[in-house]
């Protein structure tokens, strides 16, 4: 197959034959409809007559006992969970294809300037060679919202913990005789403060592992006769009789970060952060206030992103069509791209052209026929996506994941539907007419040359 | 100073492609460590900690899979499905390739057009009409149906590929088989076969994988004696989460050979995706 990619249609090499080959051996009609027989039997017995069924059993009830005339056809855009399908299979054909061929186009041209670029393109190739169901069942696992089991949102939570660090004390809360009281989610003291005076804040309940790290033993602020001071711990020591309640003791830890808020009619006056030995000091301006431990000191760890929910479902799993395609688009944009004078670029280069500019105003525009077919190809092939949504929604999130081709499954063998399901299936096929006109437009213009 | 630029570009690209590389390879490590690890390792930490922990590998949920009837009859059923409907596509399409290719008949070129206008045909149209037909001769539920659809929905690609390469053979080639004496199947059989190794290796190991790969034709048209083993792992999929070791080692395991195929032909997989680019 000579550089098939950058034909209209790959794999068809232009006959260089004039028009009506002779048979070379001036067969009998009888032996060439032999030869063709068994073809077109399967052909029209499992492609044609179906599309004709099909077609006719549009226009009929569930039961297909009783015309229905376009009923079948409303339902795809008036019933709801058939138009969430076709709203998605927009998302689909509009996003995956643009993007597995736009990654596969940077891939190719990067993959040009380095060495290693065979075995990179391996590897980005290899998925289209495996079933979309192991496929399916990888991104289950990559997406799995644990962060210590799914590796995407290990990842995520890393990164989101790296930038935002937070120093969380998830189920801390007010211990026996305590001065705090619940307020807003979290806590404040029952009395104002004073300059000059040391203020106990301990809570109970933070597990040990959840502890911040940098957490050092309580120790009792110092006095300030100007400013309010104070100590905010766990107060709480493992084994009865040690450690006094109230009062920090060295085997107790530091609340390391817990941020605190002097509250005077409702206004915040002053803040600060707790020490690692759980010590704080406020200004003056804290005077008479209530202090105040908020909400966002209790709140639960980052737990990731939920990327199979009803939201992210989508978007997730055209990010595994991309991981099954790009490399796909990759290797037939980089056959098209070998194909590329070389000329055309140096001289561009020579001209002062940046890589940048070489890139955007000759390569992208030399390989536009390529690009087209590849995304025109990667558009019918995304019209039929079934098995990863099928694997990869879970129960819970597969209404708003669904798309035309599972729809069809569903109204055809589980719900009792095959009216609907077939107006479904003549739907996808009206869609895929235009690039059926244009491949037989093609081969006859071939065929005339 | 350009000289520098151009130094820290290259290893700007180098670092991004290093970056997507990781990308593309980390899902298929991560079911490949979860598949060696034991259910309880699995329910307790995420796989990247095999690599701290290389005593957690274990063959056991391989062991058990593979002591699971289940399982094994499926991988057996993927292989009775495919090796047939990959013969059968090869065999038949050339055939017709061929008669369309040397061979003089009313409307051939207009019959070449039909099976071309054929190939963007969805296979969802056909599930349900092919179903109930299945249905009244019998053939629902079998092996045989699963591969007779797979035949017709191959066959349009075939024919398509097999016809252009075929047309290329020259012409005398064919003229001095057939003043030796050759009859028409002979031809077909000693010249043209041969000759058309190439594209008849890329369609094989395409329409191999196809069908290897394939799960909705099998969901609809297979029952649970005659399920491959995409279907198979496709209903345990239901549970997902506590069933991981059947999962991952079934996933894996239904990898190995269309890699191994993938490795060994790439070059020919790659014409023949590109051909099937259509499709």
């Amino acid at each position: 197959m000579a550089s098939p990619a950058t034909a209209g249609v790959p794999g068809t090499p232009a006959d260089p034959r004039p028009r009506g080959r002779k048979s070379v051996t001036g067969t009998r009609k009888s032996v060439a409809v032999l030869f063709l027989l068994p073809a077109l039997v399967l052909l029209g017995a499992l492609v044609v007559y179906p599309i004709g069924y099909s077609l006719i059993r549009s226009f009929y009830n569930a039961n297909g006992d009783g015309f229905a005339g376009f009923d079948n056809y409303k339902a795809i855009f008036t019933d709801d969970g058939i138009r969430t399908a076709l709203k998605n299979n927009i998302i689909w054909v509009v996003f995956a294809p643009t993007i597995s061929t736009s990654l596969g186009l940077v891939f190719a041209v990067l993959t040009e300037r380095i060495r290693w670029g065979t075995a990179f393109k391996l590897v980005v190739f290899m998925p289209m060679a495996i079933s979309m169901l192991a496929a399916g069942i990888i991104f289950r696992l990559v997406y799995d919202q644990d962060p210590d089991k799914g590796v995407a949102n290990a990842v995520w939570v890393g990164i989101h913990d790296t930038f935002a660090q937070s120093s969380a004390f998830p189920n801390a809360h007010p211990g026996r005789d305590s001065p705090l009281k619940p307020y807003q989610g979290g806590f404040i003291t029952t009395a104002t403060v004073r300059t000059g005076q040391t203020v106990a804040l301990p809570l109970v309940g933070v597990a040990p592992d959840q502890m911040p790290g940098g957490a050092k033993s309580a120790v009792a602020a110092k006095p300030d006769p100007a400013k309010i001071t104070g100590t905010t711990w766990q107060d709480f020591t493992r084994g009865k009789g040690v450690g006094r309640l109230g009062v920090p003791d060295p085997s107790e830890l530091g609340y390391d970060g817990m941020r605190i808020e002097a509250v005077k009619n409702g206004k915040v006056v002053a803040s600060t952060k707790a020490a690692a030995d759980g010590t704080f000091t406020l200004p003056a301006a804290a005077d008479g206030a209530q202090l105040r431990l908020p909400a966002s000191n209790f709140k639960q760890p980052y737990n990731g992103v939920d990327w199979l929910g009803p939201t992210l479902v989508t978007p997730a799993i055209i990010g595994s069509y991309v991981w099954m395609w790009a490399g796909f688009a990759m290797v037939l944009i980089a056959a098209g791209l070998a194909g590329v004078p070389r000329e055309l670029l140096e001289a561009a280069r020579v001209d002062g052209a940046t890589e940048w500019q070489v890139f955007r105003k000759v390569t992208v525009p030399l390989l536009a026929p390529v690009l087209a077919v590849v995304t025109v190809t990667l558009m019918i092939n995304v019209l039929k996506v079934f098995d990863l949504v099928y694997i990869i929604a879970p129960g819970s999130s597969q209404d708003d994941a669904n798309v035309l081709a599972l729809e069809l499954y569903r109204k055809g063998f589980s719900e009792g539907q095959p009216g609907i399901a077939s107006a479904i299936a003549v739907f996808l096929l009206l869609l895929v007419i235009p690039v059926m006109w244009f491949n037989v437009r093609r081969l006859r213009r071939e065929e005339r040359r | 100073m350009s000289w520098l630029l151009e130094k820290i570009n290259g290893g700007l690209v180098r670092f991004f492609l290093i970056v997507v590389a990781l990308f593309w390879l980390v899902p298929t490590i991560g079911l490949l460590a979860s598949s060696l690890r034991s259910p309880d390792d699995m329910s307790a930490s995420g796989w990247w900690h095999v690599f701290s922990k290389p005593s957690q590998l274990t063959f056991e949920s391989y062991q058990k899979l593979l002591e699971n009837s289940d399982i094994t009859n499926s991988l057996w059923n993927t292989v009775l499905i495919t090796v047939p409907a990959t013969i059968l596509v090869v065999v038949i399409g050339a055939l017709a390739g061929y008669a369309f290719a040397w061979m003089e008949f009313p409307g051939r070129d207009w019959w070449f057009l039909i099976v071309v206008s054929l190939l963007v045909v969805p296979v969802q149209v056909a599930l349900i009409p092919i179903a109930e037909l299945f249905g009244t001769i019998g053939l629902f539920g079998t092996i045989f149906g699963v591969i007779l659809f797979h035949v017709g929905f191959g066959l349009p690609f075939a024919v398509f590929l097999l016809r252009n390469f075929f047309a290329e053979i020259p012409r005398e080639l064919l003229e001095a088989a057939r003043l030796d004496g050759a009859g028409e199947l002979r031809l077909f059989t000693r010249v043209v076969m041969p000759l058309g190794g190439p594209a008849i290796a890329s369609l094989g190991i395409f329409q191999f994988l196809w069908v290897w790969n394939d799960m909705l034709v099998a969901l609809v048209f297979t029952k649970s004696g005659t399920q491959p083993i995409t279907v198979a792992l496709q209903t345990q999929v239901r549970q997902f989460g506590n069933n991981v070791d059947v999962l991952a080692p079934g996933a894996f395991i239904s990898m190995v050979i269309p890699l191994a195929v993938f490795f060994a032909f790439q070059r020919q997989f790659v014409s023949g995706v590109m051909a099937g680019a259509v499709k």
